[in-house]
């Protein structure tokens, strides 16, 4: 309200020294500033809002919710600011009769589902002396994983030879050559035997030593923690642990288990099991 | 950044003990703040500055400008070379100049320092500019320099000036609160919010009630370098006058019929007292007022008119030599001087009538023709003994005033502003018998003294003489540079009779004017001086215009508001009534212009329209289409949603589909709308059956 007080200021001057420009430009201003009240307002007006869900994040992390933003009119709007905690705006323009999306964050401290409640669209847009602001409530969430605990994944007391013949196999000691099975990567094919012979199915390279492993991911391997939520975390770091060394992993919970795998896929699902346990 | 400075000093070739070194390694230097998130807008916080600022160079003192103008080119260069401001040092500069402008005006208060203040903290706060907050400080504080620059003129010019700068500091607001748009469309909406706001700056300039000011005591300098007659009158005290093109007042007499110009003396003060040197008048409270007007013959024609005063702050006004009627804040002394009860401090009308002739007074108090003889010790022997002479020869006064004003007249006397200095002893004997060259407050002073020293009573009396009609509107419009004075001698049985010595002298001053009057060697101030007809002209209009700017837009004051809303309609207007139809006519501004910004431009083609109403009775119904959705596929949707409506839908997103991508006939466009209502005969059905 720093310029009710200018004004007013400027009026006293104007008056005590009979300067008739001198009103005249303390009541344009006094126009300017009830006439930004509408343009205020018009800067919402008709707006509609499209909200979608986030993607999953971490605890700790910050939810991003996509606001999708169309406006109807043929005024631009400027500096819309949508909020769902106060101090955490996201700001957006849209362009007369066009549409724009706006990410509207917010810190996540608890895995689970979060409903981020009521947002706030506001504006101070065009000169900053009113803000018009508007509640909404959407329905929509963001699973929040459990905030990962970095720890050393188990020892792989469970690994198992699941599959013969890759069973045992390791990766460092080049032991001979293996017609290639058609679910096999492409990383081993010995592409210069391939070439000699084009008739001769493709050759996969063997090798000895290491080890491919397969961990099973247990629940009651963190019983030492006595905190659900800290067993939780490091059944996370474990997961993400595993993906990183490329190491198939299953996941067994008291509600639920999921068998050995890897990919973006499956860890989606086990951290899922994982936000959501209950 | 290491690594670029050290590329930067290996392509230079710089010895790293080299000051220039030392100068670009300090520049390289990481920054440990950052230069600030505000730094896109710097280009509009700058023009914000100089726009405001600049104005006030003229006026304020030097050393001030060019420490400001310094200290904003240095911001400037941090700007360009993004290095943060050096801590501390926008404190320091304060302080010097702060400490300054107390030495420079001996005080922090009043106008001109505060002024000052104003001017130095705009340009010291573009170095503090961490937030938007402190930005909008900036800007706030423009708007009170804005102000200001009124106290030193309110010109056409200066109002025009002032509204373009405003307009800058809309749109700098503007990007402050998040305009991003192209220059021209950022000043365009500054236009537009100026638009919408001028009319209540109409009906609040017209209807906002007017308090004359001022409300407290001005400091001594609200009234600084106004110029007009001083209290006192010396050899030379004229000078910057005359050497002034400025307006003093403009006469707009009724019915046009101006009395000649030899005729037109305006009368200001009225000086008894000589020291010797200085003619002073005397206050008026010691002075009393006059009994009665002064008695004229009633024969004689009365000129009646309205002069349009130039705020001199002093307390007389200047009619027409003799006044029969006076403005009623007004009285007359007993020396005929119309005083007003307050300072003039802002131009005002004043409304007159005067006769040209003498009057016929004949009455006047002993003490009075007293003082109109006296004379300072024994000064001027000369002067003393030609009065003496001249008295022997001449036994009436008439005949020895007229044998001076010949002896003024036969002698080689010359008309000059620049006449050469006189000694403070003896000033009337070196000028009558020496010298003899000055003006008309040479001659004045000469002759006054000359006839108290023959026994008759005579005073000095200082205005303006003559005038000049400006063709455009019909004013006549006195100058500075018409100021004169002349003297007074009292006749037995006849009253005090106007004598102008200059007259005698250079009759051109008084029939044309100074321009006539003067040797071409003289200094005079262009306008004043030059002859040439289109300057003349354009001045002319110049003025023609600046006049109603004078009187109905700077001259508004409560009078005139009271006057003009008579007019209007609204009868004894008081704070009760004008508040209501102030209040009144805001509210319906404010609503047009309410409805004016919440409007849709009609923008869109008639099918549009028809398409668009069809979708909101879809949306009713709980289908809405999306934006990116095209009318079939949403057409899809809504029969996949509401199969009943199905057949409709897709009819609309037809016809609109033909009408607006291909080639459709009108009949087209009727089908659409007859979609949008056959829709209303389909009852809504969504999920009613489970309410």
């Amino acid at each position: 309200m720093l310029f009710v007080v200018v004004l007013i200021l400027m009026l006293t001057g104007a008056i005590n020294y009979n300067l008739s420009l001198g009103h005249a430009l303390t009541f344009l201003l006094a126009g300017l500033f009830f006439v930004s009240i509408f343009h205020t307002v018009r800067n919402l007006l008709e707006l509609r809002i499209v909200p979608g869900n986030a993607a999953p994040v971490f605890a700790g992390e910050t939810a991003k919710f996509p606001v999708f933003l169309e406006n109807p009119r043929p005024n631009v709007r400027c500096a819309l600011a949508l909020s769902i905690a106060p101090d955490d705006e996201s700001t957006a323009d849209v362009a007369a009769s066009a549409s724009a999306s706006v990410a509207v964050s917010c810190a996540v401290s608890r895995r689970g589902v979060f409903l981020p409640g009521r947002m706030t669209l506001s504006s101070r847009y065009p000169l900053g002396f009113f803000r018009a602001w508007a509640y909404l409530t959407p329905d929509v969430s963001c699973l929040v994983y459990p905030r990962p605990i970095r720890a050393p994944l188990p020892k792989h007391s469970e690994t198992f030879a699941s599959d013969q013949w890759q069973g045992g196999k390791g990766q460092d000691d080049f032991t001979g050559l293996r017609q290639r099975q058609p679910n096999e990567s492409f990383r081993r094919v010995a592409w210069k035997a391939a070439a000699r012979d084009a008739e001769r199915p493709l050759l996969n390279k063997q090798f000895s030593g290491g080890g491919a492993r397969e961990l099973i991911l247990d629940w009651t391997m963190t019983s030492a923690e006595p905190d659900a939520e800290a067993r939780l975390s490091i059944l996370t770091g474990w997961i993400l642990e595993s993906e990183k060394q490329h190491i198939a992993y299953g996941l067994r919970l008291p509600e639920c288990s999921f068998p050995p795998s890897h990919g973006a896929r499956h860890r989606d699902a086990c951290l899922k099991a994982l936000a959501l346990h209950a | 950044m290491l690594e670029e400075f050290a590329r930067l000093e290996k392509r230079l070739h710089v010895d790293s003990r080299d000051w220039k070194a030392a100068l670009l390694r300090f520049l390289a230097r990481p920054s440990s703040r950052s230069a600030g998130p505000l730094d896109d807008e710097f280009p509009w916080i700058f023009a914000v500055i100089a726009a405001t600022a600049a104005p006030h160079v003229s006026h304020l003192p030097l050393w001030l400008s060019l420490f400001c103008g310094i200290v904003l080119a240095g911001r400037v260069l941090l700007w360009k070379i993004k290095r943060p401001v050096p801590r501390g040092l926008p404190t320091l500069f304060a302080l010097l100049g702060t400490a300054g402008i107390a030495l420079e005006y001996r005080s922090l208060f009043g106008r001109d320092p505060g002024v000052a203040l104003l001017f130095l903290f705009i340009t010291l706060k573009s170095a503090e500019m961490r937030s938007r907050r402190d930005v909008i400080f900036i800007i706030m504080l423009g708007f009170f320099l804005l102000l200001t620059h009124y106290f030193y003129s309110q010109s056409i010019f200066t109002g025009i000036w002032l509204l373009l700068s405003i307009l800058l500091l809309t749109a700098t607001l503007l990007r402050l609160h998040g305009e991003k748009r192209s220059l021209r469309q950022t000043f365009g909406y500054a236009g537009e919010l100026f638009a919408h706001a001028f009319p209540l700056m109409l009906i609040l300039f017209l209807l906002f009630p007017r308090v004359q000011g001022p409300l407290w005591g001005l400091p001594r300098d609200a009234h600084a370098g106004l110029s007009g007659l001083s209290e006192t009158l010396s050899p030379g005290s004229l000078d910057d006058l005359i050497q002034s093109g400025d307006i003093a007042f403009r006469v707009k007499f009724d019915g046009d019929e101006i009395p000649a110009k030899s005729d037109l003396y305006w009368r200001g003060p009225v000086f008894t007292d000589y020291d010797g040197l200085t003619w002073r008048a005397r206050p008026f409270y010691l002075r009393g007022r006059a009994e009665t007007t002064p008695t004229v013959d009633p024969e004689q024609r009365v000129y009646r008119y309205t002069t349009t005063l130039e705020p001199h702050n002093l307390r007389w006004i200047l009619p027409l030599d003799m006044p029969v009627s006076a403005p009623a804040n007004s009285f007359l002394t007993s020396t005929f001087e119309t005083i007003v009860r307050s300072r003039v401090g802002m131009r005002t009308q004043y409304r007159f009538g005067s006769v040209v002739g003498n009057t016929i007074k004949v009455e006047e108090s002993p003490p009075m023709l007293h003082e109109a003889l006296l004379l300072p010790g024994n000064a001027n022997p000369r002067t003393r003994a030609f009065a003496a002479r001249l008295k022997e020869r001449f036994d009436s006064p008439e005949r020895l005033s007229s044998a001076a004003l010949v002896h003024f007249r036969e002698e080689e006397f010359v008309y000059t502003l620049q006449p050469p200095l006189l000694p403070e002893q003896n000033s009337i004997d070196e000028f009558l018998f020496e010298t003899r060259s000055g003006f008309c407050e040479h001659y004045a002073s000469a002759y006054v003294f000359l006839m108290r020293a023959a026994g008759i009573p005579a005073r000095v009396v200082a205005g303006y003489q003559g005038g000049e009609v400006n063709p455009i509107d019909g004013y006549l419009m006195v100058r500075q540079s018409d100021a004169h004075a002349w003297a007074e001698i009292w006749l037995e049985g006849k009253g005090w009779r106007r004598i102008d010595p200059t007259a005698y002298i250079a009759p051109s001053r008084i029939e044309v004017g100074i321009r006539a009057a003067l040797p071409a060697t003289d200094l005079l101030p262009a306008l004043v001086r030059l002859d040439s007809d289109w300057i003349r002209n354009l001045r002319n209009r110049w003025e023609a215009a600046n006049n109603p700017w004078n009187q109905w837009i700077l001259g508004y004051n409560p009078e005139l508001q009271r006057e003009v809303l008579s007019r209007i309609g609204l009868n004894d207007p008081n704070w009760r009534s004008m508040l209501t139809s102030l209040g009144v006519l805001c509210g319906g501004v404010l609503a047009l212009v309410a409805v004016w910004t919440f409007r849709r431009r009609q923008s869109e083609s008639p099918e549009e329209r028809a398409w668009r109403r069809f979708c909101d009775k879809l949306a009713r119904r709980g289908i809405r289409r999306f934006a990116w959705e095209g009318p079939i596929a949403f057409a899809e949707r809504a029969e996949d949603a509401q199969p009943e409506i199905g057949a409709l839908a897709r009819e609309a997103a037809l016809c609109y589909a033909r009408l607006h991508y291909g080639v459709g006939e009108p009949a087209l466009l009727e089908r659409l709308k007859n979609c949008s209502a056959r829709m209303a005969r389909h009852p809504k059905t969504v999920n009613e059956g489970f309410a």
